[in-house]
């Protein structure tokens, strides 16, 4: 028993509780009451929120693809080892996570802009450069959210009892299709814990994608942004906003409470 | 037996750190005996950094029982914040529109009044590479080149300009504010974008001229607003206006009125 039937301890952790809950669905509750209810449809028909949803799921679906093909390989490679190598990675990896936004994307623009690392010789040999595009809003909202699902994916593949792999191995099952049948299915919640924390930070990124891709509506104007530049004009437009993500997060929070609720 | 003292001393030690970083009341005075100087928030639009910064030193000098704390952020940012009700002493943007906002909401303490004047100039890189010479050459296909946003008055004047002189351009973005749009022509991402020519004071930048016919002059108001230090933000907003004021805003290349 984690908290006793009865006693102060049980009254203060229900209190406690109880202040908890009231703080988390304080802001919440604000969205429901101030939402423009009445005018919502019009808005949601409207160009500019249509624009920035669409943005909004390219991004963040698109950053979610990018981090399982770059990092399933990569958490893969953390899970098999140990040593200072695979302990730098991890950190450079996990840099983001801590890293202020608004630091990220300037970074990204060094290392992407058109006269980054690597953003030169994109401009130099195919007069291509990835500020102010729609791929950029793609690049900034995987560099927030690859971490979380590396870091996931890691956990649930150290914590795979190896047993099962050599088992198949020893049944004639290659190195293919170990992974696919045997490693992967096995790790699967730890898995979708990870690609749901990544897309949940990419849908949210605001910061990097403003100083990297840019703000324009159509190409790079994502739900968060549209939703900043509407608070100055239109503070409706941006509750109806808010109300969107909020409703498309719980949505798929709600969807997947079977691959985050912890199992006992 | 050895598990019990971690946990009283852990708290120790948090509130050892906690009353380290208290502030001793007076540990800021400028002279002994004083009290310690009572913060005046200045909210100032962007293009204002440079010469509110000179301004606060100089106001410093005079009146060192204000200690000025600055704010400078795109005008509708600083306009939505008091609108969210922030408390802020001095408002000073950089068109008259998002002062009236504040304005007709009643959130200043005394009418507006308007303390400086700037033009617009298109904004390169030093040396200025893709040779951009007037308006029009902003609108080439090979240029990369941004506005600030609609509600940002650099991007209103910005369009009013180019509407003057019938140009039709693609911008790449609405950025927030003069200082975001400077840093990405900085950093090499912009070929050229229009802010205003104080921008590009102590910068690596270049400004490029606009003829006088298509150019666009900005006003911008300065108010009191009801703060916690309503007679500091007084004194402030009178500095700016007197001829010590005056003068810091001409040498950072700003026009009086």
């Amino acid at each position: 028993m984690i908290v006793p039937a009865r006693g102060s301890l049980r009254l203060w952790c229900a209190l406690l509780t109880a202040v908890a809950v009231v703080l988390f669905a304080l802001p919440l509750l604000g969205l429901l009451a101030n939402a423009p209810w009445a005018k919502l449809p019009l808005l949601i028909a409207s160009g500019p929120v249509h624009d920035a949803l669409r943005l909004s799921l390219v991004s963040s679906f698109g950053a979610l693809a990018v981090a399982v093909l770059l990092g399933l390989p990569l958490a893969l490679w953390l899970a098999a080892g140990d040593g200072t190598m695979r302990t730098a990675v991890r950190l450079v990896v996990t840099l983001p996570v801590v890293l202020p936004p608004i630091v990220a994307g300037i970074a990204l623009l060094l290392a992407f802009g058109r006269r980054g690392l690597l953003g030169q010789q994109l401009d130099l040999w195919f007069g291509f450069s990835l500020p102010f595009s729609t791929a950029a809003t793609v690049i900034a909202a995987a560099y927030m959210g690859l971490p979380f699902f590396v870091l996931a994916a890691e956990a649930g593949l150290r914590a795979l009892d190896q047993r099962y792999v050599a088992a198949a191995a020893t049944l004639g099952a290659g190195p293919w299709r170990r992974l696919v049948t045997v490693t992967l299915p096995m790790v699967q919640p730890s898995l979708r814990t990870g690609a749901l924390l990544c897309w949940a930070r990419s849908l949210g990124e605001f910061c990097a994608t403003q100083m990297f891709a840019g703000n324009l509506q159509g190409t790079t104007r994502t739900l968060p942004l549209a939703c900043s530049a509407a608070m100055e004009v239109e503070p409706e437009l941006a509750i109806g906003l808010s109300l969107i993500l909020a409703l498309l997060s719980l949505g798929v929070l709600s969807v997947l409470r079977h691959g985050w609720v912890p199992q006992r | 037996m050895m598990q019990r003292p971690r946990r009283p001393s852990l708290l120790v030690a948090v509130l050892t750190a906690l009353v380290a970083c208290r502030r001793e009341p007076g540990a800021t005075s400028l002279a002994a005996g004083k009290s310690e100087p009572r913060p005046v928030v200045v909210y100032a639009a962007a293009s204002l950094a440079a010469a509110f910064t000179e301004l606060g030193n100089g106001f410093a000098q005079q009146d060192p029982r204000y200690a000025l704390q600055f704010v400078f952020e795109g005008s509708p940012s600083l306009v939505l914040k008091l609108q969210q009700g922030a408390l802020a002493d001095v408002l000073a943007t950089a068109d008259q529109p998002n002062m009236d906002k504040v304005a007709s909401a009643k959130l200043t303490a005394a009418p507006p009044a308007e303390f400086a004047r700037n033009r617009l100039a298109i904004v390169v890189a030093k040396g200025n590479p893709k040779q951009i010479t007037s308006l029009a050459d902003l609108a080439r296909a090979d240029l990369r080149v941004a506005l600030c946003g609609e509600t940002v008055p650099a991007g209103r004047y910005a369009r009013q300009a180019l509407q003057k002189a019938k140009v039709q351009l693609k911008s790449l973005s609405d950025e927030a504010s003069v200082a975001a749009l400077c840093s990405k022509v900085h950093l090499g991402e912009l070929d050229g974008g229009i802010a205003y020519v104080t921008d590009v004071k102590g910068k690596d930048l270049e400004a490029v001229a606009i003829a006088a016919e298509h150019d666009v002059v900005a006003s911008y108001p300065i108010a009191v607003l009801p703060g916690k230090e309503r007679a500091g933000g007084e004194r402030f907003v009178a500095f700016v206006r007197s001829e010590p004021g005056r003068r810091i805003l001409k040498d950072q290349g700003f026009l009086l009125p």
